[in-house]
């Protein structure tokens, strides 16, 4: 029979996975599968023929973009998760709590995909639990790896409650309700800890950095970004979901995030300033080098300038602004960690580097793959709706009891 | 007391025997080899090459263009950056001197070859399970009561193996018996803290391929300076955080007793906050 002689009937639209499959969302799709389809051939490369065939690594360049992008940036660019989560449950600011939840989730999924992301790159990716048995105290990278693995499964335990809403199951939410707190400030420690500690990871080359780049205080100014990134990327995804999920995008509470987020930025570049100026280190700019020049444009583009819009009225009151701005704060960071992880170590070995297309396909898949979860999550789960009333005793009791 | 090498550069001829009996004993294969402008061939360590002679030429005077052979292997620093940095403790420091690797430790992150100051330990780029691969003074000929395959295939003396101490005081006498002949300097004394590998040389060593102004402290202290803090940082940000929570919580308390207080009517206080039960809002 064909569709001509078909009776007509009303059109039910069609639904994918929770989706309706509108013409755009439809094409969304298909450009996802692409890239999946994409980065599962450079995997397929990558795990069977080695790091050799799949990327352009070299003895001289030992890190590329897997490392710089999708780790060192990738935990930065998570931070939102445990800022907004002391924000609101340590320091009681309850009105953030909308944003929380797709915090976590960000976060979480973040995580996954730092994980992810070292599965592709280190050359034995079946061991990578091996720090559990081996240990070596006197390693950043041991830290860092104890606290991934820790903060990811806390994470994963934040969210949870989300997930036994959907099922409506109350006892393990009551469960999960009773120890957030204590939760919490796990993560917040182990949080400190790994974002700074990604930082101490470069104080293993003091000859190899620009004296601009290399101080002492790397943690200290690793940990201070990656509170203004975490609080840039909360912005951002919450403006993004608004756009493409309808959802609200809260710029009552993103315009305060706004203003949180210029002054973390302004503490970061004074503690850049002054570190610089108590090492005497400002000599360094002559002869003026190209990391002479990254250290300037850092601080002036990716962290002056958005910090000056962020305290402007107009910015914060535009939702595209906004985004911009927000935007462009986290592209510093996603600079600043690449720069240091890669192209200043890669000049330092005097070797050249520059990623394969597979290092960019499978990292865009990683991407996507992260995108379409949150996209599911969300489509799926109460992440932007419920769980207002999770820890705080409801006014009815504090007013019968005072 | 700890082994290490002494290497005379002026006394090396570039025949690589050092090069070839490193392979044989620790059962290498080859490297592709080819005519290069440089006549280091292979032009670089790999993972299959841990020892190599370098060629140089050095302008030595400004009418003589002279040949230095370089010997170029683990350094075996005294306490090396790629043991300090290795997460799984697969690279270690051997109280005999040699900084050993343990390969089914190895997870591949590569942190070893970007810590190393002399940009030793290298890759195997080509397989699917790679490993890293650098010198590793012979530890299981050592083991044997047995010289390093290198030195002992040594045709003219240029590698001398022993105590370092005892090598460290025959440097110093070398370069007092003959001060017209050395540069007054025995590489790898100090640099990074001292290796086990020591050099003599008769032209700058930045002239033949040595990195220059090396810090003289050990690297890893200034990791160590950080991550001997971690344990107050932790404590400290957990205590932090309690103490936050507690006292915002008090403070919330008191706000809310205040409002209520005002305006004790319930509907004013409720209108605002989302309903009591979680399970309520999924089914709405």
């Amino acid at each position: 029979m064909s569709a001509l002689t078909r009776p007509w009937r009303p059109q039910r639209p069609r639904v994918f996975l929770g989706f309706t499959m509108t013409p755009r969302v439809t094409a969304a799709f298909a450009v996802a599968g692409m890239i999946l389809a994409i980065g599962a051939y450079a995997s397929v490369v990558r795990f069977f023929r080695g790091l050799g065939a799949s990327t352009n690594l070299n003895d001289l360049a030992p890190w590329g973009l897997w490392i710089g992008f999708d780790v060192m940036s990738g935990v930065a660019l998570a931070a939102g998760g445990f800022v907004i989560a002391a924000t609101v449950h340590i320091f009681h600011r309850e009105r953030y709590e909308p944003l929380l939840r797709p915090a976590i989730l960000t976060a979480f999924l973040g995580y996954l995909l730092v994980i992810f992301g070292l599965l592709y790159d280190i050359g034995q990716p079946w061991r990578i639990w091996h720090a559990i048995i081996y240990w070596n105290p006197h390693s950043v990278l041991f830290e860092v790896a104890w606290c991934v693995m820790t903060y990811t499964t806390v994470l994963a335990l934040e969210f949870a409650p989300v997930v036994f809403e959907r099922l409506r199951m109350p006892r393990p939410q009551r469960i999960l309700r009773a120890i957030s707190i204590p939760l919490i400030i796990l993560g917040i420690t182990l949080s400190t800890m790994h974002q700074s500690s990604l930082g101490s990871m470069f104080l293993i080359f003091p000859e190899k950095l620009s004296p601009l780049w290399y101080t002492p205080i790397f943690p200290v100014l690793f940990f201070t970004s990656a509170v203004a990134v975490g609080l840039a990327m909360v912005t951002v995804e919450s403006l993004l979901s608004a756009k493409f999920m309808r959802r609200d995008a809260h710029m009552d509470l993103l315009n305060t995030v706004a203003r949180a987020t210029a002054v973390v930025l302004l503490i970061y570049a004074v503690i850049k300033v002054a570190d610089v100026t108590i090492r005497g280190a400002w000599t360094a700019l002559a002869p003026f080098e190209w990391t002479d020049l990254t250290w300037l444009l850092e601080l002036g583009l990716t962290v002056l300038l958005p910090a000056a819009l962020l305290l402007t009225p107009a910015v914060r009151a535009s939702r595209g602004k906004l985004l911009a701005t927000q935007a462009l704060v986290v592209i510093g960071v996603i600079a600043n960690r690449v720069n240091l992880a890669v192209p200043s170590l890669v000049a330092a070995n005097r070797g050249s580097y520059f990623p394969s297309w597979m290092e960019f396909a499978i990292t865009l898949a990683l991407l996507t793959g992260g995108v379409v979860a949150f996209a599911f999550a969300a489509k799926h789960l109460p992440v932007f709706t419920g769980g207002h009333d999770r820890h705080e005793p409801s006014p009815h009791a504090v007013s019968g009891s005072g | 007391m700890s082994y290490g090498f002494l290497i005379d550069t002026t006394k090396c001829i570039g025949c690589r025997g050092c090069q070839v009996a490193c392979k044989q004993a620790h059962d290498l294969p080859a490297d592709r080899t080819g005519f290069r402008p440089i006549r280091t061939n292979p032009p670089d360590l790999t993972a299959r090459t841990w020892s190599l002679i370098e060629f140089h030429e050095v302008t030595k005077t400004r009418e003589r263009l002279v040949w230095r052979f370089v010997k170029r292997q683990c350094m075996h620093c005294l306490e090396p950056a790629c043991a300090s940095v290795c997460p799984v403790a697969a690279l270690r420091k051997t109280a005999e001197g040699p900084v050993i690797y343990d390969a089914k430790r190895c997870i591949g992150c590569r942190y070893c070859m970007t810590a190393c100051p002399f940009n030793v330990p290298r890759y195997q780029w080509d397989s699917a399970t790679p490993l890293i691969g650098k010198c590793t003074m012979c530890a299981e000929r050592l083991a044997e009561g047995e010289q390093p395959a290198c030195a002992k295939a040594c045709l003219t003396g240029a590698i001398k193996f022993g105590q370092r101490e005892e090598l460290l005081a025959e440097a110093h006498q070398r370069i007092a018996a003959r001060p017209d002949r050395y540069v007054d300097h025995v590489y790898g004394e100090h640099e990074v803290g001292g290796t086990a590998v020591l050099y003599l040389s008769d032209v700058p060593f930045a002239a033949i391929g040595f990195p220059a102004a090396l810090p003289l402290y050990p690297l890893p202290t200034k990791t160590w300076a950080v991550m001997s803090l971690v344990p107050a940082v932790a404590g400290g940000t957990a205590g932090l955080m309690t103490f936050a929570y507690l006292i915002t919580r008090r403070q919330r308390g008191l706000e809310r007793q205040r409002a209520a207080r005002q305006e004790p009517a319930p509907v004013a206080v409720t209108t605002d906050d989302p309903p009591a039960d979680p399970l309520e809002e999924v089914q709405g």
